[in-house]
């Protein structure tokens, strides 16, 4: 039997150390493969800057980075400041904060939910190996700030504002979902960046060209072509690359927008699987090190304290609620797997053929690496954990006069319940479905985005004022029609 | 293992987020000035010297994107299930829209959840207050006062005049350079000193040719010239004098003193007074701001004058009648004997109802225009009167016309215009 690290609450330098060495020899033991670690030692005051830049290390200046950081010490000031241990950066070494405040076996569990488990599903999961370059992003965070910081200098600071204030309006339309795109790296961007200043105004140029050439004036057939002849979702792609009166600098700032947008994309598909992943390994190897005799019982009893906390999940009628914990989803759905592969029932067997009775390990592992959120609810989430969260999907049709129970966690109803949880996370139906439909190359210049509506959802009353944003971009008129099952249901146009 | 990195990053810097607050703060400056602008009128008159909080509409700071609004067909999967069997309806409540969970409820503390509340610092709170004001005539003050100088030391020189001969330096100087020309020497003299001594003691060789006594004649000799050498070596010399050095640098402006001139008569009330003090505050503030220390002058009147203090200045009573030239020649004689304009910065604000002798109006004005107003940078005068403006108004109205840049009046009538018209008083003029 091994000694325990240590028996104090107080952390040192050489204690995080070896509690790192042992984490990692665990980790080593259920075969995660991580990126090396940074862990680095801050301040409370320097947690507060970290939240306040969406966890981006270096970020340029903006100040709705101030609004969020003046948001964020109001609360913290007030004690109601989240989890500290929230912020680990998606880059290659992987960067985890651990605030000084932190008790020892906090440190212990930071590292091992941020250093282990977030840092192997950023290299794991296919969504971030397919949109995120681990390696390249600091620089190219870099790369952004100082090109803005440039731009304030020589175009002034309210004006670079108003671009990313009208870009960070339409930042969630700033990705190919269907395209692999091509990973950001500062260098490559620094010296394409040169070439495209020379060739991106003589393409923009071409496009709106005036002169009609002879074939495309033939008849009215050939008149109604479009352009862009298939819709785009991409928004900000589309107006970077068309917008006919953006100055070069401006487009570069488009640019930095999207790129960052793509950063996080996956993020945004995969906070269950990320934060249950990362969940499940701390609370998986820091079991491992009790078993192993390397830490105490106090220190199993503070942290067991902690993580309960994290994966409290209220009922829907609690004044705590606000909406399901993606912690708890996660880690139950990732506990349940191992369950089901280790002791399985009936059920099991019935529910999951493939995996019940077959290796744990392999099969978390293949869960966290070929799934997103929709996707992997849709696949792994069993009728236990939707028992033991006593799951209930409610319908509320603006045409009825009450709300109707659809589903339950019973026989009948889990299947429904399960598709429909797994829509939840779905980004296009949590985001309204908004494409690019048509230029008028000829004419007015004005350009025709279409939403497409499910279930007859409408626009929120925000719909007006990003589409002032849009304008500000694309210079010409801007048309949102609303189509519900191809019949436009609503309009708006800025100006 | 050992692949881990671990980083100290506490002393690096904190406040990384500075300039995005920064930024934040000019964006949002609207809002920010009318809470502050509201906070004046507001506070009670002590505590002005602090930060605020600044609450802003949410729907200002918004970060528009597109979302789904309201209605529709949806549905949404929840936790905590307890008595609910599929088919089963609930209800909407009367009136609501249907989507009200969780959206608009209260917080604890009282604060809507559509505000966006923060707290500016006192720095912040002052720049704010003072945004776009100046000081009247700052800058012919300063220009002028490149005239005033202080002398400050600066070392050493080995030129000057006997009177600023440093002895403790001069002589420090002097040993050290008797040590440098004489300690080798001296040594030397020792070591002979010694063998003297020894060739003394030591029994006399027989051989003539080693006689003693010449080997003790010629270590004499030897001794003799050395010491008349060192005594050759000058007590003090020319180049040991050291004469301290001063040098002349402008003295900036940075003090001023202001006089808080105030009618006390019957017919001011303690709710005139009080606008008066905040007028006065105000001052104070923004004066601090720019000079490093400040006087301040509370001169009381009524049919006489009084220098008082501050407490006596704002809350003690007085009746009878008004003459508002009393005030203006102690305040005369003040500077004459305590605040030298060379010197000084003197800015003044006088309250009044407007009542005076109709006699004592034209007096006034003389006294002003002739005797105060040159040594003045600023005279600011504000009648508290919701009343018709009488002889004095008009008479300062005629300063007003021939001295525009340092003399300034306005009427307040009631304290939500303090600070529009101390605004206006100081307001930055075009060039």
């Amino acid at each position: 039997m091994n000694t325990p690290v240590s028996t104090g609450s107080e952390w040192t330098f050489e204690l995080i150390r070896q509690y790192d060495d042992e984490i990692a020899k665990c980790a080593a033991e259920f075969g995660l493969d991580t990126y090396p670690n940074q862990v680095e030692v801050i301040s409370a005051e320097q947690m507060m800057d970290a939240y306040s830049s969406v966890g981006m290390p270096v970020g340029y200046h903006h100040w709705s980075f101030g609004k969020q950081f003046l948001q964020t010490s109001k609360g913290y000031e007030r004690g109601q400041m989240g989890l500290a241990y929230e912020i680990v950066i998606n880059s290659n070494p992987c960067i985890a904060y651990l605030m000084e405040e932190n008790t020892l076996p906090m440190q212990a569990l930071v590292i091992a939910h941020a250093s282990y488990g977030h840092n192997s599903f950023f290299k794991g999961n296919y969504l971030f190996r397919t949109w995120t370059d681990a390696s390249a992003i600091i620089d190219y965070l870099v790369f952004a700030r100082n090109y803005v910081a440039e731009c304030e200098e020589r175009y002034g600071v309210t004006e670079v504002e108003e671009i990313l204030d009208s870009c960070h309006a339409l930042m969630n339309y700033g990705v190919d979902r269907y395209k692999r795109p091509a990973p950001i790296s500062a260098t490559e961007e620094a010296r394409r960046q040169k070439e495209r200043e020379e060739y991106q105004q003589r393409r923009i140029n071409d496009l709106w060209r005036t002169i009609p050439t002879p074939e495309e004036d033939e008849g009215p057939v050939k008149r109604t072509h479009r352009y862009p002849s298939e819709p785009q979702e991409n928004l900000l792609y589309f107006i970077e690359k068309n917008a006919p009166l953006l100055e070069t600098w401006q487009r570069e700032l488009v640019r930095i927008v999207r790129k960052l947008g793509q950063y996080f994309y996956p993020q945004r598909q995969t906070q269950v699987m990320n934060e249950g992943w990362a969940t499940f390994w701390h609370y998986t190897l820091l079991h491992r090190m009790y078993e192993k005799g390397l830490v105490t019982d106090g220190f199993m009893l503070e942290f067991l304290q902690s993580h309960t906390a994290v994966v409290y999940q209220p009922p829907f009628d609690s004044p705590w609620y606000s909406g399901i914990n993606p912690y708890t989803l996660g880690f139950s759905i990732f506990t349940d797997l191992r369950r089901i592969c280790e002791n399985p029932t009936e059920e099991d067997r019935e529910w999951f053929p493939d995996i019940a009775g077959q290796d744990w390990l392999e099969t978390v592992h293949f869960a966290m690496r070929n799934f997103k959120d929709e996707s992997f609810i849709q696949q792994f989430l069993s009728p236990k954990v939707m028992r033991d969260l006593k799951l209930f999907a409610i319908e509320n049709d603006d045409l009825d006069d009450h709300y109707t129970v659809t589903a339950i966690h019973d026989d009948p109803g889990y299947r429904t319940l399960r598709e429909k949880l797994a829509r939840q996370y779905n980004l296009s139906y949590r985001e309204p479905n908004i494409q690019v439909w048509n230029v008028d190359v000829r004419g007015d210049r004005s350009l025709t985005l279409r939403h497409i509506t499910v279930d007859r959802v409408p626009l929120g009353p925000e719909t007006e004022e990003v589409l002032r944003h849009a304008h500000r971009l694309w210079g010409f008129e801007v048309h949102l029609e609303s189509l519900d099952e191809g019949a436009v249901m609503e309009t708006y146009h800025c100006p | 293992m050992g692949m881990t990195h671990i980083v100290d990053r506490r002393l690096n810097g904190k406040n990384k987020s500075a300039v995005n607050r920064e930024r934040f703060l000019r964006r949002y400056r609207h809002h920010i000035k009318k809470a502050v602008s509201e906070a004046v009128h507001n506070r009670s008159i002590t505590d002005i010297e602090r930060g605020e909080r600044v609450t802003i509409p949410t729907r200002d700071i918004q970060e528009p994107v597109f979302h789904h609004g309201q209605g529709g067909r949806r549905e949404a999967v929840h936790p905590g299930n307890r008595e609910w069997v599929a088919g089963d309806t609930i209800a909407k409540p009367p009136g609501g829209s249907g989507q009200g969970s969780g959206q608009g409820r209260a917080s604890p503390d009282g604060e809507g959840m559509d505000e966006f509340a923060f707290q500016i610092t006192q720095e912040e709170f002052l720049d704010f207050l003072f945004d776009d004001l100046e000081l009247p005539n700052l800058a012919r003050k300063k220009l002028k006062d490149t005239e005033a100088f202080n002398y400050v030391r600066a070392g050493f020189t080995s030129q000057g005049v006997p009177a600023k001969l440093d002895v403790v330096r001069s002589l420090r100087g002097a040993h050290a350079r008797r040590l440098g020309l004489g300690g080798a020497r001296k040594r030397k003299i020792r070591e002979l000193q010694k063998q003297l001594e020894a060739l003394k003691a030591a029994p006399g060789d027989l051989d003539p040719a080693f006689s003693h006594d010449d080997q003790i004649k010629a270590l004499e000799d030897e001794i003799a010239r050395l010491q008349a050498n060192v005594k050759r070596i000058p007590f003090i010399d020319e180049i040991d004098l050291r004469y301290r050095q001063h040098q002349k640098q402008p003295k900036p402006a940075t003090s001023a003193v202001m006089f808080c001139l105030m009618d006390v008569s019957g017919s001011m009330t303690q709710a005139h007074k009080d606008i008066a003090k905040r007028f006065f505050i105000l001052l104070y503030l923004f004066l601090k701001k720019n000079y490093k220390k400040i006087d301040v002058v509370f001169i009381r009147h009524h049919t006489s004058a009084k220098e008082v203090d501050e407490e006596e200045f704002f809350y003690s009573r007085e009746t009878g009648g008004t003459i508002v030239s009393s005030a203006l020649k102690l305040m005369h004689r003040i500077i004459e004997s305590r605040y030298s304009p060379d010197e000084w910065n003197i800015y003044a604000a006088q309250a009044s109802d407007g009542d005076n002798w109709n006699d004592d109006s034209p007096v006034c004005s003389k006294l002003l225009a002739d005797s105060l107003l040159p040594l003045v940078q600023y005279y600011a005068y504000v009648e508290i009167t919701p009343n018709d403006h009488q002889m004095l108004w008009h008479e300062y109205e005629k300063i007003q016309e021939s001295s525009p840049h340092s003399f300034a009046m306005q009427q307040i009538a009631d304290p939500g215009e303090i600070y529009p018209v101390f605004r206006q008083l100081f307001e930055r003029k075009a060039a």
